[in-house]
């Protein structure tokens, strides 16, 4: 383009867009809406980042954490009174779970933390009545809030712990909350170490862990004192966490969910994209006439394309900066949706990079949508001025300038999403998923064109063939609607398959055989009681399996000690040699299980002097065996030879215990047990009932209603689900605006054939049954294919990435497709009632003007 | 400053090709006046659209002031058209979403000409000569038929051109309003001594140009 050409288009487009905003306000509207989500999500992000980094040591309370499954060895307890020594404060908790019951007769699952000193050294907790943390000496516990809602009692009031009573002296107001499986176990109480031990809950084989907080504000000297224990630590099977170790495990587990929520972000930006190819494409078709015209006067290609494109750049811009100033807005909202799932404070605070790049990617975006469209403006002969029925140009596709813009959209496609996934397969399929669905939806759109053009009902009435005959006519809606509606189905339905699949999978009352009370650390002197208070609630046979804890010693032959000494082990991960095995023993397969080598039992000959073993098929890959090799195994002290007779599949998302090693029945009779009993009770009172009996006549016992957890899941999950599709909402609105700006931009013809469907003699009735007619098929066409992408690719997330049961909730997904219908019916009938309601010959004066 | 030889244009209608233009030869000298008139369908509007270059001709060569429009590309020919020819079409073709004062800056901008104070001031300089200096600011929208006219003719001679092309440019005007367009038109084409081609069913538009061509079936009945 000359320098000519360019000054003129620049002006051109300065002066066209005086006038043409109106026009295009809603491609606007459509990129701001996209740029507004992507830039809410990805600044949250890095608030959430940003609030981890500075709050690292106020979130783990310490600088340094040990962790253990089992009390901590002499070594470890030596080398924390050593650091007690140096002046360091080193506080000790134990973290386990047990019932509490109140006077009033009511009980509910809790966690128990028994701390021996101060903890946390840094952070304030507030508590009401106020300055109670800390005073949990003499029998006193703080609890959670929602304990005292749920036990129906206030702070002074009494609550049964074990064989202790305990009296409520606060509630904690502002508790971190923690996103792991034990949250959902119950509320927290904190209550001191001697408390515990006088409580009684802890016994041999309890469900417990203990933690030890270290203060060690010099970073060097927190690193020397890691260094240095590090082989100790990791011998004794205990694990250490840094403040920086755990934040950045926060920061990278939120960052999961950020990416997740930044692709449906990202959604809406390319629905955006897709808003402005097809506003850009109406609007370049309209200023046909003008661009003839212009190439008349002397305008070159170049010139009238470019002055086009600065129109279409220049609205981008301003729509990408507008939705940059609303993300920033709606950042400020986020962590009231997310709530209870983020375990720690956000700091909310502008994000200016975040907001810049929001902003460029929004007007790239613009610009790459805006091409292909404007593409056909270079195709426009100036004797299209002279003669309307020219068409100028060549077939696109033998253009090859079409070819390289659908390259450089298919480019910047995949490079965002996987620039917002962080994952190149991810991104890779999530671009997939949306070529697919556009692709579906295109295809469906231009299958209905071929079938109604094929089986038109010419016998209808008019208005009815009229309103059909719209669906194939020149410059018709059909694609662009049913892309536009269906792509946000398509988007909402898959969301609420998964949704309702994973609670599906989670809600236990809904599986009528399936346990849902499990008592844990049943000692075998209290068995025979235990079964008997369940007996006589429960719907079945109470279920009752043994757990005999036990470790590696060696395999075939060979000391564990040797085996993670010899480097170029590839087949054996340390972790499987290291960790504390719970076995159990049994006479058959469960139903969870399968087979998938060697035989059971009945089938394998007994070897004289060795146990029989059936092992886990993935954790026998981790360990490096497979059947007919041998483990030694330290059974609390005694040595036991075994032989891997069989491998077995397990499905464990099934609510029932589930073993890497099963024994068969005979050597490990005699070994220190303890036991897990599962059963089924019907009623919330019957629950309640059985969980105060058992608490009350063994402390030890947890008794857990499998029910009330999962309610606590499902909390969780829904909190998570409500930001997804707050971010949804984001392209299902980009979606209507897309579908308002493509009608908005076909409207003016609309009104001319409205206003001469009217002077030839048609009556208000029979122009709304037209339209009518055509939105209500283009609506449920795009409701029932984006309803169907949306469940099939709902199916296969669910299926394969989530690996859960699928249901597929028909009443929703039927709701989503009619709801789709009567958007596209409101929406096309509304533009038509404006038509409607001015006088034709105004109309027709100003569309031949 | 024209010369057509041998013009001959054919399009597709449906599979079957369609001859419009039989082999047309054509001469205009400088500042001639010449109408082209026929019946509908005769070929007058393909003949004045090749001789403006607005499309490439099936065989037979244009050349205007003596440049041949075969020798250029399609944005050549545009770049010849801004700095040399002027257009006047039967239904205004205005830029709607630009103002009258705007729409007559468009040539002068495409051809470079003059500041940008001495464009403006060129454009409210035509607009005034054609009666619209007090219409400046409005949209085509706002104007009457006529008004629309004037304004276009007030583009046709902006970036002043050597010739000027008019399609029909009282086929859309009723008598009275078609006869002052005719008196503008020539006023302006006498005063800047533009070389005028226009296609007309209007006889007293064509008996006011120095020379009627007739055009019938594709071919010149009449060179005049």
């Amino acid at each position: 383009m000359s320098r000519t050409g360019s000054g003129f288009a620049l002006r051109h487009a300065r002066r066209e867009l005086r006038g043409g905003v109106r026009r295009l306000g809603g491609y606007m509207v459509a990129i701001a809406l996209g740029v507004a989500a992507l830039v809410a999500i990805n600044s949250f992000r890095a608030n959430a980042v940003r609030s981890i980094a500075a709050e690292a040591r106020g979130l783990l309370g310490a600088d340094l954490r040990l962790s253990s499954n089992r009390p901590f060895p002499d070594s470890v307890s030596a080398l924390l009174d050593s650091v007690a020594r140096s002046g360091r404060r080193v506080t000790r908790v134990t973290s386990t779970i047990s019932v509490a019951v109140a006077a009033n007769g009511r009980s509910r699952l809790a966690q128990l933390r028994a701390l021996d000193g101060v903890y946390p050294f840094y952070g304030e907790r507030s508590t009401e009545p106020a300055g109670q943390w800390g005073t949990w000496q003499d029998r006193r516990a703080i609890v959670e809030p929602s304990l005292l809602e749920d036990l129906g009692v206030r702070v002074g009031d009494s609550i049964q712990l074990g064989s202790i009573r305990m009296v409520i002296a606060a509630a904690a107001t502002d508790l971190p909350a923690e996103v792991t499986f034990q949250n959902a176990l119950g509320p927290r109480i904190y209550l001191s170490s001697d408390a515990l031990a006088a409580a009684g809950v802890l016994r041999f084989g309890s469900l417990a862990r203990f933690h030890a907080y270290i203060e060690e504000p010099d970073a060097a000297a927190l690193e020397r004192l890691v260094d240095r224990n590090h082989d100790l630590l990791t011998r004794q099977q205990v694990g250490f966490d840094t403040a920086a170790d755990q934040a950045e495990d926060l920061a990278s587990a939120l960052d999961a969910m950020g990416r997740f929520l930044g692709l449906v972000g990202l959604t809406a930006l390319l629905l955006g994209g897709l808003g402005v190819a097809s506003a850009v494409n109406v609007f370049v078709r309209e200023r046909r006439d003008t661009i003839a015209v212009l190439r008349c006067l002397g305008a070159t290609s170049g010139a009238a394309f470019g002055a086009y494109l600065l129109q279409a750049l220049g609205l981008g811009l301003a729509g990408a900066a507008a939705g940059a100033l609303l993300g920033t807005g709606i950042q400020f909202l986020l962590p009231a949706v997310l709530g209870a799932a983020i375990p720690f404070p956000v700091r909310v605070a502008v994000e200016w990079r975040v907001a810049l790049t929001g902003m460029l990617l929004g007007a790239w975006v613009s610009f790459v949508f805006a091409l292909l469209p404007l593409l056909a403006v270079r195709a426009i002969t100036p004797l299209h001025a002279l003669r309307q029925d020219v068409e100028g140009g060549r077939a696109w596709w033998r253009d090859p300038w079409h070819w390289v813009v659908l390259a450089l959209l298919l480019a910047s496609l995949a490079g965002l999403s996987i620039w917002q996934a962080r994952r190149l397969p991810v991104g890779l399929a999530f671009t997939a998923a949306i070529l697919v669905g556009l692709l579906v939806l295109w295809s469906a759109a231009a299958l209905l064109t071929r079938v109604v053009r094929r089986v038109f009902p010419r016998r209808a009435s008019y208005p009815v063939r009229q309103g059909v005959a719209n669906l194939f006519r020149p410059r018709n809606q059909t694609t662009i609607v049913t892309m536009a509606v269906g792509f946000g189905v398509f988007l909402l339905a898959s969301l609420w398959v998964v949704q309702r699949s994973l609670i599906g999978w989670l809600d236990v009352e809904d599986r009528r055989s399936q346990p849902n009370v499990v008592a844990f650390d049943v000692q075998p002197d209290q068995l025979a009681d235990v079964r008997a208070r369940i007996d006589a609630r429960a719907l079945h046979t109470t279920e009752l399996t043994p757990i005999i804890t036990a470790r590696v010693q060696a395999v075939n032959g060979r000391p564990v000690a040797e085996l993670l000494a010899t480097p170029r082990q590839p087949r054996i991960e340390p972790w499987a040699l290291r960790r504390e095995y719970r076995h159990t023993y049994r006479a058959e397969l469960k139903s969870s299980e399968q087979l998938a080598a060697g035989q059971w039992w009945d089938d394998v000959d007994v070897v004289p002097g060795l146990a029989r073993v059936s092992a886990e098929h993935d954790v026998a890959r981790s360990l490096g065996v497979d059947v007919g090799d041998r483990i030694t195994w330290d059974v609390q002290g005694v040595s036991l030879e075994s032989v891997i007779t069989s491998l077995r599949r397990v499905d464990w998302a099934r609510f029932e215990t589930n073993f890497f090693f099963v024994f068969e029945p005979g050597p490990l009779d005699a070994a220190p047990a303890t036991w897990v009993a599962l059963a089924r009770v019907e009623s919330d009172s019957a629950r309640q009932g059985l969980q105060r009996d058992v608490v009350i006549a063994h402390p030890n016992v947890s008794m857990l209603d499998i029910s009330s957890v999962t309610a606590t899941l499902e909390r969780i999950i829904g909190r998570v689900a409500l930001a997804v599709r707050f971010m949804a909402l984001f392209s299902v609105v980009g979606g209507v605006v897309v579908l308002a700006a493509a009608l908005a931009a076909g409207r003016g013809a609309r009104a001319r054939e409205i206003a001469l469907l009217r002077t030839l003699g048609a009556r208000d009735r029979q122009v709304r049954r037209i339209l009518l007619t055509e939105y209500a098929a283009l609506g449920a066409l795009a409701g029932v294919t984006g309803t169907l992408l949306g469940g099939t690719a709902g199916w296969l997330l669910a299926r394969f990435l989530f690996e859960l049961p699928v249901r597929l909730p028909w009443a929703a997904l039927l709701g989503f497709a009619a709801a789709a219908c009567g958007l596209a019916v409101l929406m096309g009938t509304t533009l038509g009632r404006d038509a409607l309601r001015r006088p034709p010959l105004v109309t027709l004066r100003e569309s031949a003007g | 400053m024209i010369s057509a030889r041998n013009l001959s244009q054919t399009y597709r209608s449906g599979s079957q090709p369609l001859t419009v233009l039989h082999a047309v030869d054509l001469d205009v000298a400088d500042g001639e006046t010449v109408a082209i008139v026929g019946p509908s369908g005769s070929g007058k509007t393909t003949l004045l659209g090749l001789l403006a270059g607005l499309d490439r001709p099936a065989t037979g060569t244009v050349s205007l002031l003596g440049t041949d429009l075969a020798g250029l590309t399609e944005d050549g020919r545009a770049g010849f058209r801004a700095r040399h020819v002027g257009f006047v079409f039967q239904t205004f073709q205005l830029i709607p979403t630009l103002s009258a004062r705007d729409n007559v800056l468009v040539p002068m901008e495409l051809a470079g000409i003059g500041t940008p104070a001495e464009r403006g001031a060129r454009a409210e300089s035509l607009l005034g000569r054609v009666g619209l200096g007090d219409r400046l600011g409005h949209y085509p929208a706002q104007l009457s038929g006529g008004e629309q006219q004037r304004v276009a003719v007030a583009r046709a001679f902006a970036n002043d051109p050597r010739i000027l092309f008019a399609d029909e440019p009282t086929g859309n005007l009723d008598a009275d309003t078609g006869a002052r367009i005719i008196e503008l038109l020539m006023g302006l084409n006498a005063e800047n001594g533009t070389t005028l081609v226009l296609v007309t069913h209007d006889l007293p538009l064509a008996e006011r140009t120095r020379r009627v061509v007739r055009i019938a079936g594709g071919r010149i009945a009449d060179a005049g």
